[in-house]
């Protein structure tokens, strides 16, 4: 039924393609859509945090450097942070969970479509907002005033008091808005998991990567809302008068703020690694013609580190004085997360063991991942040593550390990702041998910017610091690590480019291309507007690797025959690919699929939440600009009025 | 076609949910939302918790002995007491809003409602009139820790029954116009389960804040 | 009313009635009037401030319950929504009594020596 019913009405198609204007993307509620434009936008502002990354590298290459001034490095080094955790690395993974969690599991979008698209929109705007701190450089007798008292944002140094220009109101504005952005897509992401899988899905059927999303989000869900307090209250402080923070007229607690901070910091690095490690857990096997050795461990360990991230915040504040019971809870909480972390190294070592490797520049990051974490972890190990993080907190020991888990781990995991779903996501392959260029150039570059800090850490250098002077014995170091770095951003660009000419000219890459076993590699790349045709009944944990039942389930080695559209084990023809790729030109209308149809008040009601907090930075200026502090009701009224609008709307 | 519904003594049976759980989507992405809510409230109160006791001046929640001398609280227990009546009876009004809904009992359904954000907006006026008294003999935004974590906790809980009681009377409306029947139960028991968690919360923040030192 | 319809009809428990709501309402004024006691018992030195305070989280705890698995309607639907509300309001209790433990109790116990 299916080939004749393609053949007969592929002629005829066309009418009714997925529309391609601005407008379109401006108002669409495809899942598929919102991934990419989250990935396209959060990888333009990756590339704008590796360029704070550099400057901060060139400052610190020479002793005594005048390179930038020091009110300007405090800046960067924030803005560097901030800019990667919640407008990079986030949204990256945002988008790997838009555009793969409804195909993994065999839906047709996620659970709410226009919330989706709101959620999206306002990150947009938010990242728009925090940048234009650095804008006001361009006003006369402003000077930039982009974010300046550290990605963590330590009281006092950032009460009012002590940070009196507009710097730190970005940053509390700015990530609130961003802040709702994350909470909002993971209720849709929890349920679209739990409540749209095809039949058959049971939970531990479903995709490594799927239940990784899931854990993830529910941290998301809990941890935000704890920081959206924190910086309220900071908020408060700096535009309305509270003193929760002021330590020397109130008599409040600095600490207050670490509390909050890190009870939301710390799933928050587990927020950014646990995708991270769903995604590597699909290219291993899919690169060692193995299945994933363990899934069931897997799969409790991930909810095991999600659980236990919650219990070790205060592993960040071993220097201020808790008190040996505090101390001591912590230091043993944080040692018994590396059980689990541990657990799901072995298991990916145990996936490579025997498989019939192909080096792929996603197997490539993928093994690159496995041993880059694995010295990140080690020293994350040294750190939760209470007496020796003495030693090594606040200094490049801890710089060292978050970057071989941050970049050795989340970055490089995510360039797995990329290499190895981009065919899926447009279609045609990325250039391998660019891709190895990048992946050697990365690999040596954050060895040689990174190790080294290790040493300068111990040694003795403090973090934060916007130059250092000569006859400390830091000189040698701080130069190959500022080496390292541009190796990094060479690297980065070749990626860039790669990005870029694949889309244009790569070759075209067909629904299977590496030979993987779960549902979105049985549809069409890029897929229909619909995703499936007809949604699947799944009745294995990898439905493309289902072999000859009289085989043992599970045996790999299926691979697409290109001129048949065939999947084939062991020489064996096993299963065909029902929807080749002519069929991707036929539209949802045609197949009697209803779709939710596209709406503008995601991004109306988004630009309203933007104004509600953005407007509240005039509360700091003079004369008759800090009347413009009011335009926060407006953007209130125009959210409420989004909501009424969009309750209503026809057709959703 | 009310009364049909309302003779048969059930709701409409509805076709079956087509979902992984058989549950609806909106109701489970709601309870994710209350949980979300339960950080939030936990952040707050627990930061009340923290500064509790550590206020540097006055005006000061409960009485206390200063040098000597009796300083008398700031808090009003006798009113607040009443207006924490006022939201528990809320609950109940909604609960009964809800059972109505699902009989397709329009007309009281929309009273319940109707009575539900009216007994709501009686507990947000003596809450403004709370906040203005306190202003008014000194206990400011900024005035001491106490001030800031309580106006903050308390603040954030008024404006989410502010938001409650809009979203009640915008149901109420749509129930005038006829377009609230029990197939649409659902967008009541939500509103219901939203304004029962801010009573829960209040159920939390009156002993922790008024009655408890 | 979706799938709360077909639980009702199917599920061994009766559906609450209006007089059972009722009921549970007037629970909770007597368990509230009770926490009003205990303050004025602790005012007028009846109690300790430690055993009204005892006394009064435990009937507030009780209400919370009554209210979430009654109102809320938790202890007859799915335990589906039991499960996502259930952890995240344990994680709420921890960080208020985390954060009242690290600035009330535990400064107070110094290390030895």
């Amino acid at each position: 039924m299916a080939s004749t019913a393609t053949a007969a009405t592929a002629p005829h198609v066309a009418a009714h393609h997925q529309p391609t204007g601005l407008w379109s993307w401006i108002t669409t509620v495809d899942h598929k859509r919102i991934g990419i434009m989250y990935g396209v936008v959060s990888f333009l502002w990756f590339l704008v945090g590796g360029l704070e990354a550099l400057l901060v590298r060139v400052q610190l290459a020479v002793p005594n450097n005048t390179f930038i001034s020091a009110d300007l490095y405090n800046q960067l080094f924030t803005t560097h942070a901030v800019t990667m955790v919640f407008l990079a690395l986030m949204p990256l993974t945002a988008a790997f969970f838009n555009f793969l969690v409804p195909l993994q599991i065999g839906a047709r979008d996620v659970a709410f479509p226009r919330l989706n698209a709101l959620s999206f929109w306002i990150f947009f705007f938010g990242g728009i907002y925090l940048n234009i701190s650095f804008l006001l450089a361009l006003v006369p007798g402003m000077g930039s005033q982009a974010p300046n008292g550290g990605w963590f944002a330590y009281p006092p140094v950032t009460t009012l008091a002590y940070n009196p220009g507009l710097n730190m109101d970005f940053y509390v504005l700015g990530l609130q808005i961003v802040g709702l952005s994350s909470i909002i897509a993971s209720l849709n992401f929890i349920v679209t998991i739990i409540n749209l899988r095809a039949p058959g899905m049971r939970l531990m059927r479903m995709p490594i990567f799927t239940w990784m999303v899931l854990i993830t989000n529910v941290l998301i869900v809990t941890a935000l809302a704890v920081f959206t307090i924190a910086s309220t209250q900071l908020m408060f402080d700096r535009l309305f008068g509270t003193v929760f923070y002021d330590a020397a007229r109130a008599g409040a607690d600095p600490l207050l703020w670490q509390h909050l901070f890190w009870m939301f910091g710390h799933p928050e690095v587990y927020i950014l690694i646990l995708p991270i490690m769903g995604m590597v857990s699909e290219v291993l096997p899919t690169f060692s013609r193995k299945p994933l050795f363990g899934y069931n461990v897997m799969v409790f360990s991930g909810i095991l580190i999600g659980w236990l991230g919650w219990g070790v915040w205060s592993h960040h504040m071993f220097a201020t004085g808790l008190g040996p019971i505090a101390d001591t809870f912590f230091s043993l909480a944080t040692m018994l997360i590396a059980i689990p972390t541990g657990i799901k190294i072995f298991n990916w070592l145990g996936t490579m063991w025997g498989g019939a490797i192909r080096f792929t520049t996603a197997m490539l990051f993928a093994i690159g991942f496995i041993g880059m974490f694995t010295v990140g972890g080690i020293s994350g190990v040294m750190h939760s040593v209470a007496p020796a993080d003495l030693q090594q907190t606040d200094t490049y020991f801890v710089v060292a550390h978050i970057h071989y888990v941050f970049f050795g781990g989340t970055v490089m995991g995510l360039w797995a990702g990329m290499y190895y779903w981009y065919p899926k996501v447009f279609g045609r392959l990325m250039d391998e041998r660019l891709g190895q260029v990048h992946f050697w150039l990365t690999l040596i570059g954050m060895n040689i910017t990174f190790f080294p800090m290790h040493f300068l850490g111990l040694y003795g250098m403090p973090r934060r610091i916007f130059t250092y002077a000569e006859d400390l014995g830091f000189n040698e170091m701080n130069m190959l690590a500022t080496l390292g770095s541009f190796l990094i951003g060479i690297g980065t660009l070749v990626f860039a480019i790669n990005l870029f000419t694949a889309w244009k000219r790569g070759r075209i890459a067909g629904p299977n291309p590496w030979g993987a076993s779960t549902l979105e590699w049985s549809i069409p790349s890029p897929p229909p507007e619909y995703n499936f045709r007809e949604l699947p009944v799944v009745r294995s944990r990898m439905p493309l690797w289902e072999g000859d039942p009289t085989k043992e389930p599970g045996i790999p080695h299926g691979r697409r025959d290109e001129d048949t559209e065939d999947v084939t084990l062991a020489g064996t023809k096993v299963a065909e690919l029902e929807y080749p790729d002519a069929e991707s030109k036929m539209s949802a209308h045609d197949l009697g699929i209803h779709l939710p149809p596209p709406s503008y008040w995601p991004i109306v009601m988004a630009f309203g939440i933007t104004l509600v907090f953005g407007m509240l930075i005039f509360r700091h200026a003079g004369g008759a600009l800090h009347n413009l502090w009011y335009g926060s009701a407006v953007g209130l009224l125009l959210t409420v009025y989004s909501i009424y609008r969009w309750a209503f709307e026809p057709g959703h | 076609m009310d009364h049909a519904h309302a003779m048969s003594g059930h709701a409409a049976h509805p076709a079956h949910i087509d979902t992984s759980t058989g549950l609806d989507s909106r109701k489970m992405a709601f309870w994710g939302f209350i949980g979300s809510e339960c950080l939030l409230f936990g952040s707050l109160i627990g930061t009340y918790m923290a500064y509790k006791g550590k206020s540097l001046v006055g005006p000061y929640p409960h009485d206390t002995v200063i040098d000597g001398q009796l300083v008398e609280g700031i808090l009003n227990i006798p009113l607040t007491t009443i207006s924490t009546f006022i939201l528990l009876m809320s609950s109940v009004t909604m609960v009964l809003a809800l059972s109505a809904t699902q009989r397709g009992d329009r007309s009281w359904s929309v009273r319940w409602l109707l009575t539900t954000a009216f007994l709501g907006s009686i507990f947000l006026g003596c809450q403004v009139y709370e906040f203005t008294h306190f202003n008014h003999v000194g206990l400011k935004l900024g005035t001491n820790l106490f001030s800031s974590s309580f106006y903050l906790l308390t603040g954030f809980h008024g404006a989410h029954v502010t938001v409650g009681v809009i979203y009640l009377i915008t149901l109420a409306f749509l129930g005038i116009r006829g377009r609230l029947g029990p197939e649409k139960a659902l967008n009541v028991e939500i509103a219901g389960l939203y304004w029962h968690f801010v009573d829960v919360i209040w159920i939390v923040i009156f002993p922790l804040v008024y009655l408890i030192k | 009313m979706t799938s709360e319809t077909r639980e009702i009809i199917h599920d061994q428990h009766t559906h609450p009635t209006n007089s059972f709501y009722l009921w549970i309402g007037v629970v909770l004024f007597v368990l509230t009037m009770l926490e009003v006691a205990g303050y004025i018992g602790e005012v007028k030195g009846i109690l300790g401030v430690g055993a009204a305070a005892l006394i009064i989280s435990v009937l507030s705890a009780a209400k919370f319950i009554l209210v979430v698995a009654f109102y809320m309607h938790l202890k007859f639907d799915s335990k589906v929504f039991t499960g996502i509300f259930v952890f995240p309001a344990l994680l709420g209790t921890v960080v208020i009594v985390a954060l009242y433990m690290l600035f009330h109790v535990l400064p107070g116990i110094l290390p030895p020596g």
